[in-house]
């Protein structure tokens, strides 16, 4: 069981000192620190936390999938922003 | 007749337009004990006078954040919008301190090195920490300042102390958690995040629990707070007056940034940000409490240069990485330009205090009593001088004229009207757009002014005049308000917008 970061991430580094089982990494692509979940390390914090705490931190919704593939934090949960207008929120998003 | 108070000034310096370039910033700092105003009179975020003089740079270093605000965007990740919370390039402590002393070597007036970004910088405390002490031995001339949203600031007081970091700014949006809930959506405390009331409860707590631990120690507080309408524009009266009272010595009201471009809460959600004459009437009403920062561009996180203004693309990481620098050099040749700087302020400050007999100003007051204050925007590129032409200007400083002082309202951003050879076939709209950006200002100094722009100026009602290219802002503004009194154009009711373009 582990969870996985996918390339929603946007590399702030929030989740990194706080997993207890130092199963998260920055490996550098091209200056950009691209996060990675070590899946033999990660316990989902059971037995540390409540909850896991990569996803109790990060700030970008989707950007934590358990196995099955479900966002720990789904669309519209951090933000608030009403799903009907997310569409809009996508657009305006810049990535170089 | 009502003058223009400034918030706190020393009667003597209320003389004001004599002064440098800035008509209020030594007065709203003029109550400041001694060794407090040694302390920001080069910072130029902090002194208004010092901005036109000293630069500042702020290092992206810090991308964690333990909070969210309805105003910013986490993906942030843009080269093309200048706002706090943004960034192009994301740095190690090593690569942001061999930037840091490429660009104090490059521009020697940057008296300034700040992390406010693009996360919290206190919640990414080995990063932060580790710049400054790293700056600390390698540039013992550079001061160090941080922002944060205070949720971590009691535990990083001590670290702070220890690396001599004097100037701190906590953003300080309210002290009610019911409108805080309005603002901050979530925080990250004690490992879990906590939604709602109860979390904007516990960050105004943390908040004003660092504000106290700070002051008590000595160290330079200066509260940001953002206004948005409808939610914390009328409660930020109250904010100013509790910072006050806990020590703070400047508050800085912002005004929100919120475009649906900016893919943020606010953006999406069409909340409006405040008009540039809400803000003004906002900063007036905290103005009784306590010094307020006038000069304040929101920059981001990377920003370089002058306030306003950012050389950040000739310090990207590949040209710093082939910069040589000799520090102990460079550390000369800033000393030398620091003193330069510092000796035309104080000549300036000695030639404020000393009163002075205007006979003509005594004349025409005498004549008319009843001078109604008169709103004057400046180009300016810096220096305290009239020395930017309209059409480069990215933004205009505003200032209130009055009989007897000048005092500096705020700067009001535009798309320069011409941007270049080939953008100036938009410049009908851009112009249209600068002119509502003037709302309520009179009289326009710029270094030069074209014919198409000056005409339309003129039909709303605000007149351009190039007659005081290189001239200290003071003094034209002096000149200008006492050419429109001596015209009779300043009977003591303010003429309407409406009126005046009828006339």
């Amino acid at each position: 069981m582990s969870l996985v970061i996918n390339d929603l991430c946007v590399g702030c580094y929030a989740c990194e000192p706080l997993c207890p089982n130092k199963a998260i990494s920055a490996p550098l692509e091209r200056g950009r620190p691209v996060f990675f979940i070590n899946p033999d390390k990660c316990t989902e914090c059971l037995g540390d936390h409540d909850l896991p705490q990569c996803a109790e931190i990060c700030p970008i919704e989707g950007a934590i999938i358990d196995e099955y593939g479900e966002p720990l934090n789904p669309p519209g949960s951090l933000t608030g922003i009403p799903l009907h207008l997310l569409d809009l929120a996508r657009e305006g998003e810049c990535r170089m | 007749m009502e003058l223009p108070v400034i918030s706190n000034a020393a009667p003597a310096a209320a003389s004001g337009c004599s002064s440098s370039g800035c008509g209020s910033a030594p007065d709203a700092l003029a109550h400041l004990p001694d060794h407090i105003r040694a302390k920001v009179q080069d910072h130029p975020c902090y002194s208004e006078e010092a901005h036109h003089h000293f630069a500042r740079m702020h290092v992206a270093v810090a991308p964690a954040c333990n909070i969210q605000c309805n105003y910013c965007n986490r993906k942030y990740d843009c080269s093309n919008e200048s706002r706090p919370g943004v960034v192009s390039e994301l740095m190690t402590p090593t690569q942001a301190v061999k930037k840091t002393l490429a660009v104090a070597a490059a521009i020697p007036q940057m008296s300034v090195l700040g992390i406010a970004g693009p996360g919290d910088p206190l919640a990414n405390p080995e990063r932060t920490f580790e710049t400054f002490r790293m700056l600390s031995e390698q540039a013992p001339d550079i001061k160090l300042c941080v922002s944060t949203n205070g949720l971590s600031l009691p535990d990083c007081v001590d670290e702070l102390a220890k690396h001599n970091i004097d100037h701190v700014t906590i953003t300080i949006n309210c002290v009610d958690p019911e409108i805080g809930a309005q603002i901050y959506p979530w925080i990250f405390w004690n490992n879990r995040r906590i939604r709602g009331v109860e979390g904007a409860r516990i960050l105004i707590e943390q908040q004003q629990k660092g504000l106290e631990m700070l002051t008590a120690r000595g160290i330079l507080v200066k509260v940001n707070s953002v206004m948005i309408p409808g939610v914390n524009d009328q409660h930020l009266q109250e904010v100013s007056k509790i910072v006050k009272a806990k020590g703070a010595f400047l508050h800085n009201v912002m005004p929100l940034i919120a475009e649906a471009e900016h893919g943020t809460y606010y953006g999406i959600m069409g909340q409006r940000e405040p008009t540039a004459l809400e803000l003004e009437a906002l900063q007036d009403a905290c103005a009784g409490d306590m010094s307020m920062m006038r000069h304040c561009r929101q920059c981001r996180a990377d920003a370089v240069g002058m306030l306003g203004e950012d050389r950040g693309d000739e310090f990207t990481l590949d040209k710093i990485d082939t910069m040589e620098v000799d520090y102990a050099t460079a550390m000369v040749e800033r000393a030398k330009v620091h003193e330069q700087i510092s000796a035309e302020l104080e000549m300036k400050r000695q030639l404020r205090a000393a009163p002075r007999f205007q006979p003509e100003l005594v004349a025409i007051e005498a004549a008319a009593p009843a001078l109604r204050n008169v709103r004057i925007a400046v180009a300016t590129k810096g220096g305290g001088v009239i020395n930017e032409h309209f059409g480069h200007a990215h933004e205009f400083l505003v200032y209130e004229v009055g009989p007897q002082s000048a005092r500096f309202l705020g700067h009001r951003k535009c798309t320069p009207y011409c941007m270049g050879d080939t953008s100036c076939g938009d410049g009908e709209t851009v112009l249209a757009g600068i002119i509502r950006s003037l709302e309520g200002v009179e009289v326009l100094l710029a270094s030069k002014i074209g014919f198409e722009p000056w005409g339309d100026l003129e039909k709303a009602g605000i007149q351009p005049n190039g007659e005081h290219a290189m001239e200290p802002i003071d003094e034209a503004l002096r000149a200008v308000y006492d050419e429109l009194a001596a015209a009779g154009k300043l009977a003591a009711a303010p003429v309407t917008a409406g009126a005046r373009a009828a006339a």
